[in-house]
């Protein structure tokens, strides 16, 4: 395969319409649609007793109002629990619009259909609608104590018990040389894109079929949903994800109330309708993530070699269980890391509370584990006096331990087992980046500045790429323009990109020449999603298989035109000729055409195809069997399980000790994302990741008060951050190729962001030499644990201090 | 979010926004940078009947800076003071605290006096019109008003304001001779409402001692306030001065609130803080100014 | 004067005169994009800190989502597809900030990109080219604006790009 444009950093092929002004998003499509609005719950936990419309009918230009009474059939069902698991004993889903309860401030009751948004919103507003209260359950403490149930069929709250283990730990605890056990806690955050949801619906009543754009990350998913919940023939609907502004997880989730309702509608009323959601709404009906009470006991030796693991987590899933337990088995499954760990524990009780529900955020679980490991890692180096690297060196799998199976279950069905890597590479090299051990200088230095400077690291394993499947479709045609489309989505990544560079090479053509579609059921129909930074590792190398297949099928014909045995041609820039024979060539837009034995010609290219025009064999067929006519081909991706990508950072973070403010000084970060097909974008997913991982840490929580309301439901007290909040970061790489597919390809979405809160919380523990169990942090809530005579002092700051202080 | 319907006038002289304002009553409310109001009607927190847009009435945009003070009209955009170095010699606590105000574009729409007029007790320019004891000019039917700060702000989110009215300019008293200033916040991230923020005057005398220190906070109370702390550091010499006692001093005198974004005894040990840091800096200007 | 429910505003966009009659009420943002087909403009947040819906008006960067369509009677309006100039040949001529984001790698999903690109633009118009850039007029020019995408490193690395450029086209 031709690797020209392979690794390259290939400026991006969609930016040309995005610096224009010239995306499609989906606010942009249909102007003339009528708009829905919808009237939240304003309760976190109540019962509906009257919902009175009267007040709404005469806002003029209200088209329709509907609600739970309006709902039949499959619509009238809760929405589908789209990962069952054998271990979620007690799932919910909500109902498209609520039926009698509401179990989350902003779960949809009733739906308004206005001829533009503003009217829809008068119309919302004079709906009367009257609750019962009900207790209300927020956090995971108050799920855990169960005083009141979020379901009244539920009274322990608990949705979940994940259990995974791959021996006696108990027995393991104690056999070990020493044990630490500690409780720690991390919140909610959430993906928050710049590009709420939306849902456009087009009823096409002559034909019966519908259209739907939506703000998706899994169009062929929503599309089988839709067609179910409607009662549609899966062929009568189309379901297409437009330009995406984010996702980050949020839009993985499907099908969201209004992707059913605003269908509804447009069937029902012959219309076009279009919802956008609001920054509001986005906050208080989407998703949220991340928060878990984490209780760890680790058995370890006197060198800080764990030996053995028990970990047992209470994780807050929100109202309702749509997702099913991915969230908590990758909590289970990534809190490994790159250790080798004797034996292992894993027990996570997912709890329901009355707030928004917990689907995947980037990282969906991982920086939850990251967290535990590593704080556990420092806790084991601050009980021992070691140098927190140094333990993590010494628990490293190493490199000829590949691969390395678990005995345990991955989030896709199948065995964990990390295929490659490099560990004690990846961290010698982060030790190098981020000058580890030449810290102390500079901490000395900031302290003649009258600041405390910390340093903490963390790495992380990640798996990446889980199947199914995916597909790509390869066509060149008679103009020589190559499509390529695969059924996942984009929502930023650079898809178009990086997949016309994996096509361009593998076939030998001009990048210009090539041109992406995704996440459009018209162009291709069987397809998973964009989730668990799987697309270029899956998508990649499916659109790689169908290109192999169109340049074989090309190969072939040329050889057969050109007299010449397939062996011996190559592709050069849309050119197949005989290698080192310049001259006997013929361009591939022309095999586009011969592929093709048409009677009838349309334009002078086509003449060349046309059965008069070339002499063939008398006793062969135009199409020989098992053959097909065109220069196209369709293949898919399915991989055997998973493959692991790894990385490491290190954080110094400079405090104030006069006002508590915590900067990032120094952020460095070592990446193996296996083989790269475009670094410039890759090193972008690392950027936006960090600063995810910098908001999670020291910025975004979702703060909830005891009645269920989200206090920060804007983006004035909800805090992600500006440009002055994200440090400058360097960067360094590595690859070990992935031995799973035929790219070499492992994930690299959602790297970033995975391990920043375990080794931020590191490095201010190492600044202000109090232990740090509970993330984020702001620079008030660092005040009240450094002034509390009751806060653990680490040992190690007892040593600084010379006060001898062990534990 | 849209806004709840309502009417709009955009009157072309003053006279006729006192007469729209008293035609429409209880609910009219004037519009002039929207920084503030926009967002509110947005989220339908605020739904007047009719808002009385005074963008174009003539003359509210001029800065006016003589030895007296700075006489800022209601028009004026926050961009405009912040770049006006008239201003910033007579007063310059007024670029100081501009400066800290929001981002860019915010501070190409919104305006000085509607910041003093929305009375947001975390609000930059509300500190700064109580710091310099300065006053606002009130136009109504029955004639012009003056009010001092301390007449005016009587609530958070409340002035002292009633009935048809438009708030023409603010004026801010001149820095007193041999007095130096500073101005500084501490904010979540860099553009955002204060956690704890303020300004501070401190005026010498020929000796170089100190005879009066002034402050004024935001976010701290739930109006603006001005404390004397002279008394932790009178007659010393400036260099040297105590200026932590002062800070000390400061912190006994506040009584902030808690909230998401800090403790009320976070806010506290802010404004110590930050007390004697302003000082330093402050004191440091004097023979500047 | 008149106490109105709905005007017919007549502004110039993009160098356009435009005219629309809209509800008194309606945003700025939703009157450039639905009123007058201009979507380029994004809204992400319609309390005025996300930066998103930046526009220029008499060539300054607001917040569209803080102004009422009906202020802008009489005024300019430049969008994102506004920036790029004809080249008088049928085709355009891209501003160098938009070269800069493509060149830079300075968006992934795209959605933040116009309102940083005006406020960008202005900023480096508005200031001397020669002049070397400092990392105060970086800050303003990107510090009041969210993306959620980039981690902001290219968006700082693009306006530098841009700054070189028109200095050199001077």
């Amino acid at each position: 395969m031709t690797t020209k444009l392979f690794g390259e950093p290939v400026r991006r092929r969609e930016d040309a319409r995005l610096i224009i002004g010239r995306g499609r998003y989906l606010d942009d499509i249909g102007s003339g649609a009528l708009a829905a609005a919808f009237v939240r719950s304003p309760h976190a936990h109540a019962r509906i007793t009257d919902i009175d419309v009267e007040g709404a009918l005469d806002v003029e230009g209200l088209i329709a109002i509907y609600t739970y009474e309006d709902l039949a059939g499959p619509m009238a069902e809760p929405l589908p629990i789209l990962i069952p698991h054998p271990q979620l004993h007690a799932p919910r889903t909500g109902y498209s619009l609520a039926n009698g309860i509401v179990n989350h401030v902003g779960e949809p009751i009733v739906m308004v259909v206005a001829t533009d948004r503003y009217i829809a919103e008068d119309a919302c507003d004079r709906i009367a609608i009257t609750y019962e209260e009900l207790p209300v359950v927020v956090g995971v403490d108050a799920a855990r104590e169960a005083a009141h149930w979020v379901h009244e069929d539920i009274p322990d709250n608990i949705g979940a018990i994940h259990h995974q283990e791959t021996g006696d730990v108990e027995a393991a605890l104690a056999a070990s040389k020493n044990t630490l056990s500690f409780t720690q806690y991390i919140e909610r955050s959430a993906c928050i894109p710049m590009e709420g949801k939306g849902v456009h619906a087009r009823w096409d009543a002559d034909d019966a079929s519908l259209r739907v754009y939506t703000s998706t990350q899994a169009s062929t998913s929503v599309r089988a949903a839709i067609a179910a919940k409607l009662e549609l023939s899966l062929d009568k609907v189309e379901v297409i994800a437009p330009d995406v502004g984010g996702g980050f997880g949020v839009k993985i989730v499907h099908p969201w109330p209004e992707e059913l309702l605003v269908p509804l509608a447009a069937i029902n009323l012959g219309r076009e309708v279009k919802w956008t959601e609001d920054r509001r709404e986005h906050f208080i009906s989407s998703a949220h993530e991340r928060q878990q009470r984490q209780e760890i006991t680790v058995g370890y030796d006197d060198d800080g070699r764990l030996t053995a693991l028990d970990v047992h987590v209470w994780h807050d899933h929100g109202a309702y269980t749509p997702y099913g337990i991915i969230v908590p088995i990758n909590t289970a499954t990534q809190l490994l890391g790159p250790y080798d760990i004797p034996v292992y524990r894993a027990r996570i009780n997912s709890v329901y509370t009355n707030t928004v529900i917990v689907t995947p955020y980037r990282g969906a679980g991982r920086p939850q584990g990251c967290y535990a490991m590593e704080r556990t890692l420092d806790r084991i180096a601050d009980a021992l006096g070691l140098d927190r690297f140094v333990v993590r060196e010494r628990n490293l799998i190493q490199p000829d331990q590949f691969p390395y199976d678990w005995g345990l279950t991955f989030q896709d069905g199948r065995p964990l087992i990390y295929d490659s890597g490099d560990y004690p590479g990846l961290l010698a090299k982060l030790k190098t980046l981020a000058d580890w051990d030449g810290f102390e200088a500079r901490r000395a230095e900031a302290a003649t500045r009258g600041k405390l400077l910390g340093i903490g690291m963390a790495p992380y394993v990640e798996g990446t790429g889980p199947g199914p499947y995916e597909g790509g479709h390869v066509q060149v045609l008679g103009s020589g323009k190559v499509l390529v489309s695969t059924g996942l989505t984009s929502q930023g990544q650079g898809h178009e990109t990086v997949f016309a560079q994996i096509v361009a090479s593998e076939l030998g053509v001009s990048i210009e020449d090539v041109e992406v579609h995704t996440g459009d059921t018209r162009r291709f129909a069987y397809a998973v999603g964009t989730f668990a930074s799987r697309a270029a590792v899956m998508s990649g190398n499916a659109v790689a298989l169908a290109a192999q297949g169109v340049r074989e099928k090309a190969l072939r014909i040329a050889a057969d035109v050109l007299e010449a045995s397939p062996d011996d041609l190559e592709i050069d820039e849309g050119l197949i000729q005989v290698k080192g024979v310049p001259g006997t060539s013929i361009p591939l837009r022309t095999v586009a055409v011969l592929s093709n034995p048409l009677r009838y010609a349309f334009d002078e290219a086509a003449k060349q195809a046309t059965q008069f025009a070339k002499a063939g064999a008398d006793d062969t067929a135009p199409v020989a069997e098992g053959d097909a006519p065109g220069l196209e081909h369709t293949d898919y991706y399915s991989p055997v399980r998973s493959t692991f990508a790894s990385g490491a950072h290190a954080v110094e973070v400079e405090i104030d000790p006069a006002t508590w403010e915590i900067e990032i000084a120094k952020y460095s970060v070592v990446h193996d994302c296996g083989t790269v097909v475009n670094p410039m974008i890759v090193e972008g997913q690392v950027h936006g990741g960090v600063a995810q991982g910098v908001g999670g840490a020291l910025y975004e929580r979702m703060a909830y008060d005891a009645d269920g309301q989200l206090q920060n439901a804007s983006f004035m007290d909800f805090l992600m951050p500006y440009a002055s909040e994200v440090p400058d970061i360097a960067i360094d790489h590595q690859e070990t190729r992935s031995p799973l597919n035929p790219l070499g390809i492992k994930g690299a979405g959602e790297a970033g962001v995975i391990p920043g809160t375990a080794a931020i919380a590191s490095a201010i523990e190492d600044a202000v030499g109090r232990r740090i169990a509970s993330m984020p942090i702001s620079p008030t809530e660092l005040y009240d644990l450094v002034r509390n005579p009751d806060s653990e002092m680490t040992a190690t700051a007892g040593r600084r201090a010379g006060t001898g202080v062990t534990s | 979010m849209k806004p709840a319907p309502f009417r709009y006038a955009d009157p072309g002289t003053l006279d006729e926004a006192l007469a729209v304002l008293s035609a429409e009553g209880e609910g009219a409310k004037v519009l002039a940078g929207g920084q503030s109001l926009l967002p509110l009607l947005s989220m339908r927190l605020a739904a007047p009947a009719t808002l009385v847009d005074i963008n174009r009435v003539p003359g509210l945009d001029r800065i006016e800076a003589t030895g007296d003070g700075v006489t800022v009209g209601a028009l004026v955009r926050h961009n405009q003071l912040l770049h006006d170095d008239a201003a910033a010699r007579v007063q310059p606590l007024l670029a100081r605290a501009t400066a800290n105000v929001a981002h860019p574009a915010i501070r190409n729409r919104g305006t000085t006096v509607g910041s003093i007029a929305h009375a947001d007790p975390s609000g930059e320019m509300t500190s700064v019109l109580a710091l310099t004891d300065g006053s606002v000019e009130v136009a109504t039917p029955s004639g012009p008003q003056t009010i001092g700060w301390r007449d005016l702000f009587v609530g958070p989110l409340e002035t002292s304001i009633h009935g048809p009215a438009v708030v023409t300019s603010a004026f801010f008293p001149a820095l007193p001779p041999r007095s130096g200033t500073a101005f500084a916040e501490v904010a979540r991230r860099k553009g955002d409402y204060a956690v704890c923020g303020g300004g501070v005057v401190v005026t010498l005398d020929d000796d170089h001692r100190v005879t009066a220190v002034r402050a004024a906070y935001i976010s701290v109370g739930l109006v603006p306030e001005v404390h004397d702390l002279t008394d932790a550091v009178i007659g010393q010499p400036a260099d040297g001065a105590d200026w932590a006692g002062a800070g000390a001093l400061a912190r006994t005198l506040v009584d902030p609130d808690t909230d998401l974004h800090g403790s009320a005894d976070y806010r506290r040990l802010l404004v110590g803080v930050l007390t004697e840091r302003m000082l330093i800096e402050a004191v440091a200007r004097v023979t500047d100014e | 004067m008149t106490v109105d429910s709905e005007r017919t505003i007549t502004l110039t966009v993009n160098g356009v005169p435009r005219e629309a009659t809209v509800p008194v009420r309606r945003l700025l943002s939703d009157a450039l994009r639905h009123d007058l087909g201009l979507t380029g403009t994004h809204v992400g947040c319609e309390h005025g800190v996300c930066g998103a819906c930046t526009v220029l008006v008499d060539g300054a960067p607001v917040r569209s989502c803080l102004m009422l369509a009906v202020q802008v009677d009489g005024h300019e309006v430049k969008t994102v597809e506004g920036l790029a100039t004809d080249d008088n040949r049928g085709g355009q001529v891209l501003h160098p900030v938009q070269e800069a984001f493509r060149e830079c790698h300075a968006l992934q999903c795209g959605f933040c990109t116009p309102g940083f690109l005006m406020t960008i633009s202005a900023g480096l118009e508005g200031r001397d080219s020669s002049a070397e850039l400092t990392e105060e007029e970086v800050d303003d020019m990107v510090g009041g604006n969210l993306c959620r995408c980039t981690g902001y490193a290219n968006i700082k690395k693009a306006v530098h790009h841009a700054a070189e450029a028109m200095k050199e086209a001077r």
